[in-house]
């Protein structure tokens, strides 16, 4: 990862509070100049720790960070020129919306003619305007996040960071504000590093991911490839819905294995982080990729099922199955007018490709 | 700061024996001013009496228990049975009415015969409280802080050049306003006759001056003692017991200067509503006989007020010291005395009090 | 804007339930169980507070104004004076009174209290009506005037006739007059008394003075530990607030007469700076029975009331403020001060309105360690409640300091806001 171009860059960050564990463990990241990447983790997996760390707030205990290409290990928070939107949103509750947002700019000792244009236009930037003279308690959720958003950006910086910005919002709000962030990024051109524990939120406008577990990224890339081609059984997990089967691998054929499962049968599946014959893999199948009584032959997978249950979902329908010795196979089937017809109990096949199955690294739970 | 000492042993001692006496054993509370001082009486009078009657005797202490004593009163809710006050506030206080009067001839006589009015001091015996003893304001100094001359006259108490360190006095203007002017050279006979004047009140306020930021104030009896003992002062007025208990019971090498003494009566008074008013006169008839009185100066250096007594004073209570010479009334420390006046200070308490509060509270 | 059914509903006609009761009665009737219990909840706590606070408050704030010793115990002479208002040194009439009064006051015992209340403005007057009550007692009959006069001449003083008639009066201001440091001259005006007993005003001024002292110092001392308390991990700050209130749980007149023994001239303090030759052992310094005694003891002892309410307000700061105000680009300094300090100023009035009103009224510590230039006003009525015994006096005295905290809360109110301030 060490491409010239990097604009932001962690090398071998290493994290402890107390001298015993470590909360971060042998972080590498770069990004480039005007990029979106999402840190995206459980709590407690070191993401926010690690934006810290960038922004100044906490001290990397090894490694370095690299800011323009340029250590800032020792830079003060101040002087780093990093926006930052936090949690819950960190509005200066004593000051009007204009004062919050005429803040940066006074510290940096700029003229008031143009402190007062500047607020002006990113109160507009955020559509709203009239909002200028009011506290930030008299403001909702959603304005108080815009006025978060252009207080980060108001004095320019090249960089922002964001710390789980939207955890507050209802869900309409968010989808909404996840839009709304996405296009100040792009018409901005601004680089922009996000934390979240959502993955929807995530997937939405990153252009890069770096899932997060137990202080280590488990996995860096676009968030369609974190979702086709999870590297391992927890990202493949974290990352959208998913049919787990275990099973230990039996014969490997170029990049596809065969698996004979701990329920009985064996699966036809590509290999992607697995050891060879012998060891145990925990194989990942999407629900919205298995199909229901395929045509006999036409997949390299087949298996016998019998519904459990049935959950409708308007576009799509959720079916729990008894498959291979599991009753919690979820399969999604579109709501077409054939599909009427499913019911509880029904016994029926299943089928699904054998690249659109993938043994993963084995996770016993 | 008012501390309850109840004589749990000599009460056992004294119910186990009283039963031969009398069946009813009643209760009393007798407020003094602690320390020393109510150690004395403990010692000559309360023992004594409860070992005698049969009844129980409470010991309270307060600061002075004349505050306490209009309080209780003046509210109606009376807890003492007898207190162990200032001449002046018996006087006062009998005057406003907040005494019971108590008829002289009821005491006890002499042992030769005497009648009490005749046996006790003049001036001893009021309207409504008994004098117990004689005690004197004096100033006393640490002798191993003095090297050279020794301080021997109310002068040097004021002469910080002669004898440079700090001075305790009592917080208040009484005693102050007379040691100030005879130490400014007017006779103890003189005394009240100028303070009576304004130039006099004046004159005194300005002796007082010429030290004013050399005094540490005291308020409690026992702290005078303290300030000797911890070099807080090189010499303060004082108590003359509390000089005597510390320089002879813990062997202190303080000295007392006699000279400039402010006399003064203590008196045992009963409240008006007192909870056990015919118990409290049997009480002060006991401890008001020549020998109680005689008794107590073996525990602590106050004189008598039965002139029966002087000859019954003995040893004090460490077995070698005569207490004679340590008396205020023995004439070797009478020779420049002065008698508090408490008709002047009844009427010029509050004026001279306010204005002595005006003068210490500026800057 | 959208229209409620209630705005078009004529206001002028209240509404009713279903069943045609005014909807007010209605709602009044259904909550009046709750109510009524609620009540009951708190008539306890009612009748300790009107018993243990309010009725005291009230019947001092009465008796600074009210002293019926004069009229109930000279009660011919307050009848001749009242009738009449302009005589000033009254006729045979009124001495006739006056002796007739003395004599039932020698009977009664009650002429020493008569005294002493006109002692009070006029010196001397206590021993004249008690000698004149014993000779008053043994008239048999007029001229008085005469008489009393031949006994003592002050009787025919216009400013003693002045003193009692105000005397005579069952309800007065005279008191607050004198806590003010006011008299009324011979001729009955009012007017400051003489320079060298002027006290109360001084000690008045002097009391806010040190009280806004030793407030400040408490600010400038409490708001970093405080701020500590709020920030630091839980084990570390649990220890610490135990250190806060640890004089809480010890006596006050422990900590005070600890104080005393540290800071005397022959304290610790004062050894150790001679022991390291920093001052000679005739030149140690005087830290106690002054004023810095009673700053620092006070200061000391009332630290806890400004830590605990600034601890409760920071603690509710956030962090993420200070990081944001870094992050966009202030200082430290500017940080604390743009963005900490203004949030934390609820804790600082109410530490400060806390720890001023109680230091106001403080009086065992400077009374003390005050020495003389320490004392507040406080021990001023202390001494007339326990040793001069002028109650009213200093029943006036009390009010005019409850009058000056009630003062300071409105101006704090109306600069700051009372709903502002957080005490824990």
């Amino acid at each position: 990862m060490d491409e010239p171009t990097a604009f932001v860059e962690f090398r071998n960050v290493q994290k402890s509070y107390d001298g015993e564990t470590l909360v971060v463990k042998d972080f590498n990241l770069a990004i480039a100049r005007g990029e979106f990447v999402t840190m995206l983790g459980p709590s407690g997996s070191g993401k926010t720790t690690c934006l810290m760390m960038l922004a100044g707030f906490e001290p990397a205990t090894h490694g370095e960070i690299l800011l323009g290409g340029k250590p800032i290990n020792d830079v003060p928070p101040h002087k780093r020129g990093i926006g930052m939107v936090f949690q819950n949103y960190a509005l200066f509750p004593h000051m009007s919306v204009a004062e919050n947002l005429a803040f940066p700019l006074m510290v940096r000792k700029i003229p008031a003619a143009e402190i007062e244009q500047k607020v002006s236009r990113a109160l507009e930037m955020v559509e709203l305007p009239e909002f200028g003279k009011r506290r930030p308690a008299q403001l909702s959720g959603g304005q108080q996040q815009r006025v978060a958003v252009a207080r980060a950006l108001v004095f320019d910086p090249e960089l922002i960071l964001m710390d789980e910005p939207l955890g507050a919002l209802d869900k309409q709000l968010r989808e909404q504000m996840q839009y709304e962030i996405k296009h100040l990024h792009e018409t901005l051109g601004i680089t922009m590093v996000y934390v979240t524990h959502d993955q929807s939120e995530a997937l939405t406008m990153s252009d890069r991911i770096a899932v997060f577990n137990d202080g280590v990224v488990q996995q860096l890339a676009t968030p369609s490839e974190l979702y086709e081609k999870p590297e391992n059984a927890f990202v493949a997990s974290f990352i959208g819905e998913n049919n787990r089967l275990n099973g230990a691998v039996s014969s490997v054929e170029g990049s596809v294995c065969v698996v004979d499962l701990d329920g009985g049968g064996t699966v036809r599946a590509a290999k992607v982080n697995v050891d060879g014959v012998g060891a145990r893999a925990s194989l990942s199948i999407r629900p919205e990729r298995i199909e229901l009584a395929p045509e006999s032959g036409s997949m390299a997978n087949e298996f016998r099922g019998r519904i459990e249950d049935l959950i409708y979902l308007g576009d799509h329908i959720r079916v729990r199955m008894s498959v291979a010795g599991t009753d919690e196979f979820i399969v999604k089937v579109r709501n077409t007018a054939s599909r009427g017809n499913l019911k509880k109990g029904d016994e029926m096949s299943v089928g699904w490709h054998s690249e659109d199955c993938r043994a993963l690294d084995p996770i016993e739970v | 700061m008012k501390t309850t000492t109840m004589l749990a042993s000599a009460a056992i001692v004294a119910s186990l024996s009283a039963t031969a006496f009398t069946v009813n054993a009643g209760e009393i509370t007798v407020m003094s001013w602690g320390g020393a001082y109510t150690k004395s009486q403990v010692e000559a009078y309360y023992k004594p009496w409860m070992a005698a009657t049969g009844h129980k005797l409470k010991s309270v202490d307060a600061p002075n228990p004349a505050a306490p004593i209009k309080a209780q009163v003046t509210a109606k809710n009376v807890s003492i049975d007898v207190a162990d006050v200032e001449y002046s506030d018996a006087v006062r206080y009998c005057d406003e009415g907040l005494l019971e009067t108590i008829d002289a001839k009821q005491l006890p006589a002499a042992p030769d015969g005497t009648s009490a009015e005749d046996d006790f001091i003049e001036g001893a015996l009021t309207d409504c409280a008994v004098a117990n003893i004689v005690w004197s304001t004096i100033f006393a100094y640490d002798a191993s802080k003095i090297s050279g001359a020794k301080p021997t006259t109310m002068a040097d108490f004021f002469d910080t050049k002669k004898f440079p360190g700090k001075r305790g006095l009592r917080k208040g203007a009484k005693a102050n306003l007379e040691m100030a002017l005879m130490a400014d050279g007017v006779p103890a006979g003189e005394v009240y006759k100028v303070l009576g004047t304004s130039d006099g009140v004046k004159r005194a306020f300005a002796k007082m001056a010429q030290i004013k930021s050399d005094i540490v104030w005291w308020e409690a009896g026992a702290q005078a003692p303290q300030l000797l003992a911890d070099g807080e002062v090189l010499m303060t007025t004082a108590y003359n017991g509390r000089i005597f208990n510390a320089a002879v019971d813990e062997n202190k090498p303080f000295v007392i200067v006699w000279d400039g003494q402010i006399l003064d009566f203590d008196l045992y008074v009963i409240p008006k509503g007192a909870p056990n008013k015919e118990l409290a006169l049997e009480f002060i008839k006991y401890a008001t006989d020549t020998q109680r009185l005689a008794d107590q100066a073996k525990y602590i250096a106050y004189g008598p007020a039965r002139k029966s007594s002087a000859p019954l004073i003995g040893l004090f209570m460490d077995g070698k010291t005569k207490m004679g010479p340590h008396m205020p009334t023995a004439p070797a420390n009478m020779k420049n005395a002065l008698v508090n006046n408490f008709e002047f200070w009844a009427d010029r308490d509050s004026e001279l009090n306010e204005r002595f509060n005006a003068w210490i509270t500026a800057n | 804007m959208t229209v409620s059914a209630a705005d078009s509903i004529d206001p002028g006609v209240p509404l009713v339930t279903p069943d045609g009761r005014p909807l007010k009665l209605a709602l009044a009737q259904a909550t009046r169980r709750a109510r009524i219990r609620a009540f009951a909840l708190v008539v306890p706590l009612l009748l300790f507070v009107l018993v243990t606070f309010a009725f005291p408050i009230g019947q001092m704030l009465y008796l600074s104004i009210h002293n019926p010793v004069f009229s109930d115990h000279m009660p011919r002479l307050t009848a001749y004076l009242t009738e009449h208002p302009d005589v000033q040194v009254p006729g045979e009439e009124g001495f006739a009174a006056l002796a007739l009064d003395l004599a039932d006051a020698k009977k009664n015992r009650t002429a020493g209290r008569i005294g002493t209340r006109v002692n009070y403005e006029r010196p001397g007057s206590n021993s004249l009506f008690k000698s004149s009550a014993r000779k008053a007692a043994k008239f048999k009959g007029p001229p008085y005037k005469e008489k009393l006069l031949e006994i003592r001449s002050d009787w025919g003083e216009p400013h003693l006739w002045n003193v009692m008639r105000r005397a005579s009066a069952q309800h007065t201001l005279d008191f607050y007059a004198a806590a003010l440091d006011l008299t009324h001259d011979e001729n009955g005006d009012l007017s400051q008394v003489s320079p060298e007993r002027r006290i109360y005003v001084r000690l008045f001024w002097r009391t806010l003075f040190l009280s806004a002292v030793i407030a400040f110092l408490c600010l400038l001392l409490g708001y970093p530990v405080a701020h500590l308390l709020a920030t630091l991990p839980l084990r570390y700050s649990n220890l610490l607030m135990i250190l806060v209130l640890l004089p809480f749980w010890t006596s006050l007149l422990v900590r005070t007469t600890s104080w005393i023994a540290l800071m005397q001239s022959q304290g610790v303090i004062n050894d150790i700076l001679v022991t390291l030759g920093i001052v000679g052992d005739d030149g140690r310094v005087q830290m106690m029975y002054n004023q810095f005694g009673t700053i620092i003891a006070m200061t000391h002892i009332l630290l806890p009331f400004m830590i605990l309410p600034l601890y409760s307000v920071m603690k509710t700061i956030p962090p993420s403020y200070v990081r944001a105000a870094r992050s966009l680009g202030a200082t430290p300094l500017t940080a604390f001060i743009k963005v900490y300090f203004p949030q934390t100023t609820p804790g600082i009035g109410a530490g400060i309105l806390l720890v001023f009103i109680l230091a106001i009224g403080y009086y065992i510590t400077p009374a003390l360690v005050g020495g003389s230039s320490g004392q507040l006003i406080s021990n001023q009525i202390a001494f007339h409640m326990q040793k001069s015994l002028n109650w009213s006096l200093a029943a006036a005295l009390g009010a005019i300091l409850l009058f000056m905290v009630i003062l300071l809360y409105w101006v704090y109110d109306r600069l700051v806001g009372v709903d502002k301030m957080k005490l824990g």
